[in-house]
């Protein structure tokens, strides 16, 4: 394979395009509400109107608005076919021709599509997943030839620095630093590893980006190991993503076949092997430590840091970590430049964040928008705000890891600092939106009770003080706890904050804490009546029901 | 090797490149409560008692994992530490079913003598209670998940100093667990050599020699006729 060859390939890819494309979402959120059928009948329909000639049904990735899917657009007419059913096949291949349809349509220009900005997601929903010709004909691969052959690997990492891409995985460290630390660190055999160990309730962006677009992810991770000086990469994926895994084998397989992939990559001297590892549903294994365990076949507890894994990583050699986002980020940056980069979002974090938007929202579904973008903008202008005439109470970011931000806040603009002043953390993109009907005391204990169920249980503030918080909590919503368990309870944030072994620890009282800071007195009107002082207003209700038991 | 100065308390120390902050303490008789260190095996920073403070480090840090850097100022007993290391031995004492009265460590346990230390007579968060087994299939040794801190140091000597491999951990969390071989009972556990390196590691009264616990006492009755008769018949001959 060289250059000549990739740009033979994108000119047939794109020479063999039809006059009309009907693109069919087959990522997992429309597969499991019968994307597949839809498929195969519109397949069918259109060999029954004698169209082969003229029509490509092209099975794609997602193509983000998931609350309505299964999903089919039409191009160039541009309609956008929601809730599509095998029946409806027919009826939309005649509204292409020019006939009616009476097949539920939404407006592709709505501000849900036209807030977003597409970098990672760009080939999502557009390119077929499972054909890497089709990756190619987006401009595919061409990121890696020129970094093979017009970049030295301490140029990457100078690119990877200007560009000020972040850590998408949610703690935000800057991906060049990571990059340059591990080009640096001595050792003959280094490795690179793409966490796709997506755990956090709510959130699928990473899945999302396997599934409909495999092949950015491995050409950023060959872009890494070249910059880095490694030539064996790891995808860490949950056996939770079967799709994703199958998806990511076939693009391998492709990958390989091409030359893209192995040993000698476009006729280099650069070997890069990617091979899978599937982890087994723990979600500690997300944490980076836990995650190169696992992957030496250890159960997969966390480790001190440091050693961190840029300088002592798998079986002891330099290891470069990154998310699936991050990986897929490379590509683009390599293309069109880190200035280009750069230029998008706030001072401090560039670029764009893809979110899973879910929960108390009319449109849930995989947005990417610019950094810096308002809350406000993503749950009210493209999420369209609460079903049924609700309010919007709060917005849960970062998962068990985050916080809530009440609705005051929304105005707050999305990046890691402005997220972090409010007590919860960017993450890795779960947005779990509230209307308030949601009892933010009952939240907290959610989020606590998925922490207590994931602990490792290697060290003891979080094995036992998760118990014990989670306990606390459920006490309160017992309405049998007092002041005084409040205060254990806060005792308690602080000290496993503050002394557990690893992130999940660490971050596992946020989502309590942040709700403490604003949602207090949801806890107070909780409390024992008995015990608890004067009643806080509006508490009668609470005081009368706890009176009776 | 060189060696490197810092202070730990403001008193000022050498302590030898490479060293951990733990290591230099104990040098320097400063004593740095642990349950998860042993010496000669490696440490995991696990039991989070040995965490320390050091200036111009946001974070707490296991003294058991950190190497000493030159001019590191450490504090080791803040009250903030102090504070958390109390709560994280109350957390433990709820966690299982610590009852000293009854356990044959009695005395002679680390979590009890460090819970003495810091003045804890009563824990303020419920007691859990879980229900946990005894293992007493193998010939020499018992295992009471009870009594067990999750410490891992029976692991550790198992793999690192006996080399055998028996001893793991299963499970998570709450319902983490240590076992032997692929979860059987200890006794059909083929990889153990029966050494007993694990109940010299164990910090608590989890694992134990058989014969030595509280309600194992057996009393030999029949020796007191034995010497009776010598004295009185000048037998010696045990009557049946």
């Amino acid at each position: 394979m060289i250059l000549n060859d990739l740009i033979e390939i994108k000119n047939a890819e794109l020479a063999g395009r039809k006059k009309i494309t009907l693109r069919c979402c087959m990522a997992a959120g429309c597969l499991s509400c019968g994307a597949k059928g839809v498929k195969q009948q519109l397949d069918k329909a259109v060999a029954d109107a004698g169209l082969q000639d003229q029509v490509e049904v092209r099975g794609v990735g997602c193509m983000k608005l998931c609350c309505e899917g299964p999903l089919v657009q039409a191009d160039p007419q541009n309609s956008l076919y929601i809730k599509v059913t095998p029946e409806n096949a027919p009826s939309i291949v005649a509204a292409i021709q020019g006939g009616q349809t009476s097949v539920a349509q939404t407006d592709p220009d709505a501000a849900f599509f036209k807030r977003q900005l597409f970098i990672v997601l760009a080939n999502s929903g557009v390119v077929d997943p499972e054909r890497i010709e089709s990756y190619i004909a987006a401009d595919g691969y061409q990121a890696l030839h020129e970094v093979l052959n017009e970049m030295a690997p301490k140029n990457v990492v100078e690119s990877m620095v200007q560009s000020g891409l972040r850590g998408r995985g949610g703690a935000g460290f800057p991906t060049g630093l990571k990059w340059g630390t591990v080009a640096k660190s001595p050792g003959a055999k280094k490795y690179v590893i793409c966490n796709a160990d997506e755990g956090d309730p709510g959130a699928f962006m990473d899945r999302s980006v396997l599934e409909s677009d495999p092949h950015s992810v491995l050409e950023g991770m060959a872009i890494a190991a070249y910059a880095v000086g490694a030539d064996q990469g790891f995808i860490y994926v949950r056996a939770e993503y079967p799709l994703a895994i199958s998806r990511l084998q076939l693009a391998i397989k492709q990958a390989k076949q091409m030359g893209l992939l192995g040993a000698g990559i476009f006729e280099s001297p650069f070997s890069f092997n990617v091979d899978l590892r599937i982890g087994a549903g723990a979600f500690v294994c997300g944490e980076e430590t836990a995650l190169m365990a696992s992957v030496e076949g250890k159960r997969g507890t966390p480790r001190p840091r440091p050693p961190f894994p840029a300088e002592s990583g798998l079986w002891g050699s330099p290891t470069l970590i990154n998310n699936v986002e991050t990986f897929a980020n490379v590509p683009p940056i390599m293309r069109r430049g880190p200035e280009w980069f750069a230029g998008i979002g706030t001072e401090k974090s560039k670029g764009t964040k893809v979110f899973a938007l879910a929960g108390k929202i009319k449109n849930t579904g995989l947005i990417e928008v610019p950094m810096g973008t308002p809350l406000s903008v993503i749950v009210q202008d493209m999420g369209g705000g609460a079903p049924d005439g609700g309010q919007i109470k709060a917005v849960q970011t970062g998962g068990p890891s985050g916080g809530c931000i009440p609705a005051e806040h929304l105005d707050t603009p999305v990046d890691y600092e402005s997220l972090g002043k409010l007590g919860s953390i960017m993450g890795s993109g779960g947005m779990i939106v509230m209307d308030d009907q949601t009892n933010m005391v009952e939240i907290a204990r959610f989020f606590m009770e998925f922490c207590m169920d994931e602990s490792c249980g290697k060290c003891i503030p979080c094995r036992t003080g998760t118990v014990q918080m989670h306990h606390l909590l459920d006490k309160i919503i017992q309405r049998q706890a007092t002041p005084a368990d409040m205060a254990r309870l806060e005792e308690l944030c602080d000290m496993v904050k503050s002394t557990s072994l690893c992130g999940l620890g660490q971050t596992a009282p946020n989502p309590t804490l942040s709700t403490l800071r604003f949602f207090r007195h949801e806890y107070e009107q909780l409390l024992r009546p008995d015990l608890s002082g004067p009643p806080p207003n509006g508490a009668s209700e609470t005081r009368s029901a706890s009176a009776a038991s | 090797m060189a060696a490197k100065t810092l202070t730990i308390n403001g008193l000022q120390i050498s302590a030898e490149e490479g060293a951990t902050i733990l290591q230099a303490a104990d040098e320097a008789n400063v004593k740095i409560p642990t349950l998860c260190h042993l010496d000669g095996v490696y440490d995991v920073g696990a039991c989070r008692l040995c965490l320390v403070e050091v200036a111009g480090v946001p974070k707490l840090l296991p003294a058991c994992t950190t190497k000493v850097v030159e001019g590191m100022e450490v504090k080791t007993d803040t009250e903030r530490l102090r504070k958390y290391r109390r709560m994280t031995l109350e957390l433990l004492l709820a966690e299982r079913n610590h009852v000293c009265a009854v356990c044959v460590a009695n005395g002679h346990c680390e979590l009890q003598a460090f819970a003495w230390s810091l003045g804890i007579d009563h824990v303020r968060y419920d007691y859990c209670f879980p229900k946990w087994s005894v293992d007493n299939t193998h010939r020499l040794f018992g295992m009471d998940h009870n009594r067990c801190i999750l410490c891992t140091r029976c692991v550790r000597v198992c793999w690192h100093i006996e080399g055998a491999g028996t001893k793991n951990v299963s499970g998570r969390g709450g319902h983490a667990r240590i076992i032997s071989d692929l979860n059987q009972p200890w006794g059909e556990a083929d990889s153990c050599t029966s050494c007993g390196k694990c109940v010299q590691a164990c910090p608590t009264g989890a694992l134990f020699h058989k014969g030595s616990t509280v309600a194992e006492m057996e009393r030999d009755r029949s020796k007191l006729e034995f010497i009776v008769t010598a004295r009185e018949k000048k037998q010696w001959i045990a009557s049946d």
